[in-house]
């Protein structure tokens, strides 16, 4: 049974790693703008750009 | 919220600008084979091209932003005042600096794109990055490269002038303390949602528990401690907002919803710590996180405002940063306003604040305090009148010298009378509110009266069925009822346009039955400028709109807008006398533009109660303008609609010339004044809600801002949401006018929706009470009614709010 004490502690120790994952990524700003990285990288690459240019 | 992309330019025609998607008119400019209503359009369509950035019209049809405001060069001259730079500045070292400015402009992808693309504009740019939700572009550049004026002046250009103000530099760092403020409420959650989580799976043993598990007392201690510790961040960090807000609220002799849910909070953790250290139970600690948790995310969603329309933030946007100060050589430096002196020779240049007690020093000028008292009429000033703070300029460049600075606090409080909260307070206090008075007296008298009659009868259980009861009884039902409902109503109005302030506005429009509008803006969108010519001359409406077109006077501009014309004229000895007319010479013609009495020497005639403005040309009367108002289409139908069931009021600051036009309009009963200025607005709303009606005002501008104020609810009208008037709780789209029916149903229907959702939870509260007050209360049977009337109040609370919204079309 004393095994269980051993495991429990892993498993809480994994979860407090997803906690401090989640603490750094607030921290970091990552829930700051949830729109603008949406639209952002659907924009074209500077090469293609200039093709288009050309193109048009 | 916005659509990428759509990249179909070639169905522009050649009536559309190709940069801003503006009408052209008769006469665009063409310039590549592109249609331009403008020279700022197609200048800016030239720099961009130059810089291989054409990718910023591909992305959108006509993404740019309107030049027809052309500001004045230099404006920004004085971000290169290190004092005030460094108020702005987010982070500095030897070779770069970042700085974030923000852009209310921006409102689609090609925005974005080429707000990100500014370093292939200027070289001293490095990098830079939007967030669209805010508006705010961060900007990284050179020390040595760029000046900090210049890349204002370049965002300016291409028609994203950034907006400073006293906001962004009051703060001594505002990026520091934005951020704790902004990372709190989601790091609660986070460290909420973490606990509750973790205590759940940790209390399944409880649960389920077989003889076996109650063996092993050592394990059943050590889940309860690991419980306790799990709970310890949930109890002091993310329930601290509870508390905080339930002590305030009683230290003001008042119960507000926060109290009893503290309460319960607070008894259930000490019951619960009591119970795992004394090993007489497993205590309640699944359901103390959980109910913190479900409150949190209710908060979060109801809180969540909308960044773009900042309701506070436009308020301060007019103030001046900084003031041209001018020494004795006539040389002009900007200097901060907090830095003003007495004595000091200040250059106020047209539409801009006045930042301090002044005296005229120029031979006349006019202002008008239309920030103050909302009086938008200028004041004619002459030299050495004595003009104060706050005042705007309505003219040309002036000079004024300082008699006494004041503070910006001082201009702040100007605005931001505190007469509008304490209204709030007497007015309105909240159903929630009221419901949860008589929630808390039930549930206090249940707590001691069944504590007492266990006293009598087996004593030992009588804290038990105490605690339990307070436990059970925790009003959070009501509390997450009103938040999810009120969240998502806010988040189902926004996308039909309608911006609310905050959740408490959802319940005062419900209240409404008294509706008064504004006219000019409100109910209608435009002026149709009509020519009636009085001689034979087929060229006087071009000329005078190319006299006007050197004006800047509202009047001006709309003949300038109607009647241009093909071919450019030249207008020389161009002169404009403020408040009166203008004159010039147009192909050696002598044309005189302006006021009856101006044009012709004779005083306006009382019986006519339109507005006028003759034309004279080489001295001969050549015709006159008329200015009529077009309603806003759909205005009959939704007036016929809304007089069905609510009383309808027009207040307008105009001449009555319109009265018989607009009383079918508004229906018999409706109360139509007119020549009203915005303090008998105000006035006239106060003694409607005096006679005890709820006051809906719906306006437009600052011109209405007393009535807002004073007002149960005040909707502002604005077709253009990034330029609105400051002091109403909400925002309405002009587009969406014809729905204000709609809008107080529909908030009248959200608060049955939330009533009959309290009644549900009820239920819930009740079976757990029959428990309670039996003294049984099992941490199972807590720990299954909490999530379980959780959900359902959160499921249909949401669920039929956005069932009524689709009934009603929304």
């Amino acid at each position: 049974m004393s095994a269980l004490f051993v495991l429990i502690g892993i498993s809480l120790l994994v979860a407090l790693a997803f906690l401090f994952a989640f603490l750094w990524s607030v921290r970091s700003g990552q829930y700051e703008d949830d729109y603008t990285p949406s639209v952002r990288m659907l924009f074209e690459n500077q090469p293609n750009e200039n093709n288009q240019q050309n193109q048009k | 919220m916005l659509h990428y992309p759509k990249k179909t330019p070639a169905e522009l025609d050649l009536t559309t600008c190709y940069h801003c998607g503006a009408d052209c008119e008769k006469h665009p400019i063409v310039y590549d084979e592109k249609p331009f209503c403008c020279e700022g359009c197609q200048l800016v369509y030239d720099l961009l091209k130059e810089s291989n950035l054409c990718t910023y019209y591909t992305l959108n049809n006509a993404p740019g932003n309107s030049f027809k405001n052309v500001k004045r060069s230099g404006k920004f001259n004085y971000l290169d005042e290190p004092v005030i730079a460094e108020k702005l500045v987010r982070f500095r070292d030897d070779k770069q600096v970042h700085i974030t400015f923000y852009v209310p402009k921006m409102h689609c992808s090609s925005c974005i794109w080429l707000l990100e693309n500014l370093h292939r504009l200027h070289n001293g740019i490095i990098h830079s990055s939007v967030n669209f939700l805010k508006k705010e572009v961060v900007v990284h550049y050179r020390t040595e490269g760029i000046r900090l004026s210049e890349i204002a002046d370049l965002l300016t250009h291409v028609g994203y002038e950034p907006l400073i103000n006293l906001g962004d530099t009051e703060q001594k760092s505002p990026a520091a303390a934005k951020k704790k403020k902004n990372y709190s409420t989601a790091l609660k959650i986070g460290v909420a949602g973490f606990c509750f989580g973790n205590i759940m799976m940790l209390s399944f043993p409880e649960y389920f528990s077989t003889g076996n598990f109650y063996d092993q007392a050592q394990l059943k201690q050590f889940f309860g401690y690991l419980n306790l510790v799990l709970a310890l961040p949930v109890f002091f960090y993310s329930a601290s907002e509870f508390f905080v807000s339930a002590g305030q609220a009683i230290r003001q002799r008042f119960l507000n919803i926060d109290a009893p849910i503290a309460l319960a909070i607070l008894v259930t953790f000490s019951r619960s710590v009591y119970e795992i250290v004394s090993g007489t139970g497993a205590g309640y600690m699944d359901s103390m996180t959980g109910i913190v948790f479900f409150m949190l995310i209710g908060r979060y969603i109801q809180n969540r405002t909308y960044n773009s329309l900042a309701f506070e933030r436009d308020y301060k946007s007019y103030f001046p940063v900084a003031v041209s100060v001018m020494d004795d050589a006539e040389n002009e430096k900007s200097v901060p306003v907090s830095d003003l002196k007495k004595g000091q020779r200040i250059r106020i240049r047209n539409n801009e604040i006045i930042p301090a007690d002044c005296v005229l020093l120029s031979s006349q000028t006019h202002v008008d305090y239309s920030f103050i008292t909302g009086e938008s009429a200028p004041v004619k000033k002459q030299a050495g009148d004595f003009i104060y703070a706050g005042a705007r300029q309505a003219d040309g460049a002036v000079d004024m010298e300082v008699s006494k600075p004041v503070s910006q606090s001082y201009l702040t409080g100007l605005w931001n009378n505190d007469q509008a909260s304490e209204k709030e307070k007497q007015r309105n206090q909240s159903y929630v509110d009221k419901i949860n008075k008589y929630f808390t007296i039930v549930v206090l008298v249940l707590a001691f009266g069944s504590a007492a009659t266990w006293l009598f009868f087996d004593p030992s259980r009588s804290l038990n069925a105490f605690t339990a009861v307070l436990i059970v009884a925790c009003p959070c039902g009501l509390l997450l009822t009103t938040t999810f409902a009120n969240g998502n109503m806010i988040r189902i109005l926004g996308k039909n346009k309608l911006y609310l302030k905050n959740a408490a506005v959802l319940e005062k429009l419900a209240r409404t039955e008294t509706v008064v509008f504004d006219k000019t803006g409100t109910i209608t969108s435009g002026t149709q400028v009509r020519f009636s010519a009085t001689m034979d001359f087929p060229e006087a409406t071009v000329y005078a709109a190319a006299l006007s077109a050197q004006s800047a006077h509202p009047l001006s501009r709309k003949i300038a807008k109607t009647f241009k014309g093909e071919k450019k004229f030249s207008v020389t000895h161009f002169e404009e006398i403020t408040g009166q007319g203008l004159k010039g010479e147009i192909d050696g013609n002598y044309v005189i533009l302006g006021s009856r009495y101006f044009v012709t020497g004779t005083a306006q005639t009382d019986n006519s109660r339109e507005t006028l403005v003759f034309l004279m040309i080489n001295g001969a009367v050549a015709g006159f303008f008329t200015f009529e108002n077009t309603y806003r289409p759909g205005l009959q139908e939704t007036l016929t609609d809304l007089a069905a069931d609510y009383n309808l009021h027009l207040l307008s600051g105009d001449q009555d010339a319109e009265k018989e036009r607009l009383q079918p309009l508004f229906g018999k009963n409706a109360n139509l004044l007119f020549g009203q200025k915005p303090d008998d607005k105000k006035n006239y709303i106060a003694e409607l809600q005096q006679q005890g009606h709820n006051v809906l005002m719906v306006g437009d501008g600052l011109n209405d801002a007393g009535a807002f104020m004073q007002s149960d609810t005040g909707i502002a009208i604005s077709d253009d949401t990034n330029t609105f008037s400051p002091a109403c709780d909400a925002i309405l789209d002009g587009s969406s006018f014809t729905r204000i029916r709609s809008f107080l149903d529909y908030a009248r229907a959200g608060k049955k929706v939330i009533l009959v959702t309290f009644a549900v939870s009820l239920v819930y509260n009740i079976t757990g009470l029959i428990f309670a007050t039996g003294g049984t209360l099992s941490p199972v049977v807590a720990a299954v009614l909490m999530p379980l009337s959780s959900v359902t109040i959160v499921v249909s609370s949401t669920f039929f709010t956005s069932f009524v919204a689709w009934r009603r079309g929304l």
